[in-house]
């Protein structure tokens, strides 16, 4: 039962087959067996999924059962769950736990949705391979010694070991997609805004959005149903009616036109990810597609000014830690500032030391317009890139990362080199826009590899549909990993 | 090298960040590596460029002035490392 989709589960469990306790029970035991060699998971919240669960059954039976009702996830622990530690894998937030719900999570438990737990991550989302959370590595389930990508590649890998039916991410610069590649399974970031942040801890406000991370695209789309919309409680939020995501699970893309950018193939990519998504391009082509050449002549600058952006926005975000009103404090300082100084030293780890650094540096006195200020002008140049290129087709198609997964550790020296493992992905969040990365294809190691698929501000639907296109046409996403 | 010791070492005092003098040579170096390779954004001529600084358009969203439900005052302290008579206790501040 824990390889069912969200809506494989749901016609079960509407069709009373099986009971959404059951379900609880079924997963919290896969959890058991393959999360000692995964480690997806922070923490499990074993009642919490079996009250959820109880709850379900009795709205099942009640005949009010909604497409997330009674449906057992996974959750990554930067979003805040009631009476629930929320760490992001912090030692600042190790006993951090939120007195409220994040919207989403709201949204989801109005739904009759449960969380069997908080999936690892990134230490603050910060980090391409999950390897900077100061509690545990997350392994790759499709090769242990493999990263699961990151920074939410405890919720990708948690999905791709069925050790849950779908999960939630976050993306900041491709926290959803480059997991979601690297394990083999659907991720989507929406557009910038459509999705409540309240409740997401912050690291890059201007570009970080919550996503569904999923087996198939069709529940891709029934989870972004179920936490797209407007919040009051988050001012960046976009005030638009939201459609049914489901209506544009369609398998046709005839009389398309695929954008391909020249700039994202050649240096630096691996041999056969190119090849994958050459194969990807010609499958949606066969299908009726037209595949066009396209422009995004400043993409190659997008992670110089993403990481002048990112690290300012985390540099002014994480300021709030400061030991006074919640978080870790380091004991026996006898004045104010020792406290802050003790207590950021000790909870915060390497990569956010240098992501805050590097984030005050840019900001300094002197150096705000050359860094700062240059960047926010780049970024605007990436913009205007996307809209100009979306004037001549409906998608864009890159891949999602450069490599499939790294082996574990081999990027943790070099900082520089573990950024640039985000280089298609990051211009997506610098401009906004929505995207998803969908299976194409496996290495000759048995690594999955990730196809990226860009849409227009406020498309989501248009992805989905070519997504799905591609998906119902292709059988990469029905492959298992090698875990018993 | 753009940056030097003595200026990490400022910049963590900004960030109220104490490190370690194995800290202050890694990052020392770490910040030059990163930085060089920002340096490529010079190569594009911005002066006459706006910047954005987010994406969507960013007008201030206002909304009536009524009084609404808010974290009770033990919910709000729960999480306080330290906390005495309803307030946030920390070390001696002068």
């Amino acid at each position: 039962m824990y390889r069912l989709t969200i809506h494989e589960l749901h016609e079960r469990l509407k069709g009373k087959e099986v009971t959404a306790q059951e379900a609880a029970e079924v997963l919290l035991k896969r959890i058991q067996e393959v999360d000692p060699k995964i480690k997806a998971y922070l923490t499990v919240t074993e009642q919490e999924a079996i009250k959820g669960a109880q709850e379900a059954d009795r709205r099942i039976a009640a005949g009010k059962a909604a497409p997330l009702t009674g449906i057992p996830l996974a959750i990554k622990d930067n979003m805040c769950t009631q009476g629930i530690q929320t760490t992001c894998a912090s030692k600042i937030l190790e006993d951090f736990i939120p007195p409220y719900d994040a919207t989403i999570v709201k949204h989801i438990k109005e739904q009759g949705g449960f969380f069997l737990g908080k999936t690892n991550m990134d230490e603050f989302a910060m980090g391409s391979s999950t390897e900077n959370s100061r509690f545990t590595v997350t392994r790759n389930p499709w090769n242990l010694e493999t990263i699961p990508g990151g920074s939410s590649g405890g919720s990708a890998a948690a999905v791709a070991a069925d050790a849950c039916i779908a999960a939630l991410g976050s993306d900041t610069g491709g926290s959803i997609r480059q997991p979601a590649a690297c394990c083999g399974v659907v991720g989507m970031k929406p557009t910038y805004g459509r999705v409540s942040r309240y409740g997401l801890v912050a690291f890059g406000s201007s570009l970080d959005q919550i996503g569904p991370i999923t087996k198939d695209v069709e529940d891709c789309a029934i989870l972004l149903n179920a936490i797209a919309g407007h919040d009051p409680l988050d001012s960046t939020s976009i005030d638009l009616p939201i459609p049914d995501y489901c209506a544009a699970l369609v398998k046709d893309v005839k009389g398309w036109t695929v954008g391909v950018p020249k700039e994202f193939l050649g240096e630096g990519m691996d041999p056969q990810v190119e090849e994958k998504v050459g194969a990807a391009i010609k499958v949606l082509e066969g299908l009726g597609a037209t595949v066009k050449e396209i422009a995004l002549p400043h993409a190659g600058y997008a992670v110089a000014a993403y990481y002048i952006i990112c690290t300012a926005e985390a540099s002014s975000n994480l300021a709030r830690y400061d030991g006074v009103k919640y978080g870790f404090r380091a004991p026996g300082s006898k004045e104010l500032m020792e406290m802050y100084l003790e207590t950021r030293s000790e909870g915060f780890g390497p990569e956010v030391k240098r992501r805050i650094m590097l984030g005050t540096y840019v900001l300094s006195s002197g150096y705000y317009d050359a860094y700062y200020r240059k960047a926010s002008q780049v970024r605007t140049l990436i913009k205007e890139d996307f809209a100009k290129a979306f004037d001549q087709c409906d998608v864009i198609i890159t891949p999602t990362a450069p490599t499939p997964a790294f082996r574990l550790g081999e990027k943790m020296e070099d900082p520089l080199q573990m950024y640039l493992s985000d280089i298609f992905t990051i211009s997506v969040n610098m401009s906004g826009v929505p995207a998803i990365s969908i299976p194409c294809g496996f290495s000759t190691g048995g690594l999955p590899i990730g196809l990226q698929i860009i849409g227009r501000h406020c498309e989501e639907e248009r992805i989905i549909q070519a997504a799905y296109t591609f998906e119902q046409n292709t059988d990469h996403h029905t492959k298992l990993p090698p875990l018993t | 090298m753009k940056v030097e010791i003595q200026e990490v070492e400022h910049v963590a005092r900004l960030a109220r960040l104490k490190l370690t003098e194995g800290e202050k040579e890694l990052f020392t170096s770490q910040l030059n590596a990163i930085l060089d390779y920002m340096e490529k954004l010079n190569e594009l001529d911005t002066v006459a460029i706006e910047p954005t600084f987010h994406v969507v358009s960013h007008q201030n969203v206002m909304r009536e002035d009524e009084v609404q439900a808010s974290q009770p005052q033990e919910a709000a302290l729960e999480n306080a490392p330290d906390k005495a008579q309803g307030c946030f206790r920390v070390p001696k501040i002068i």
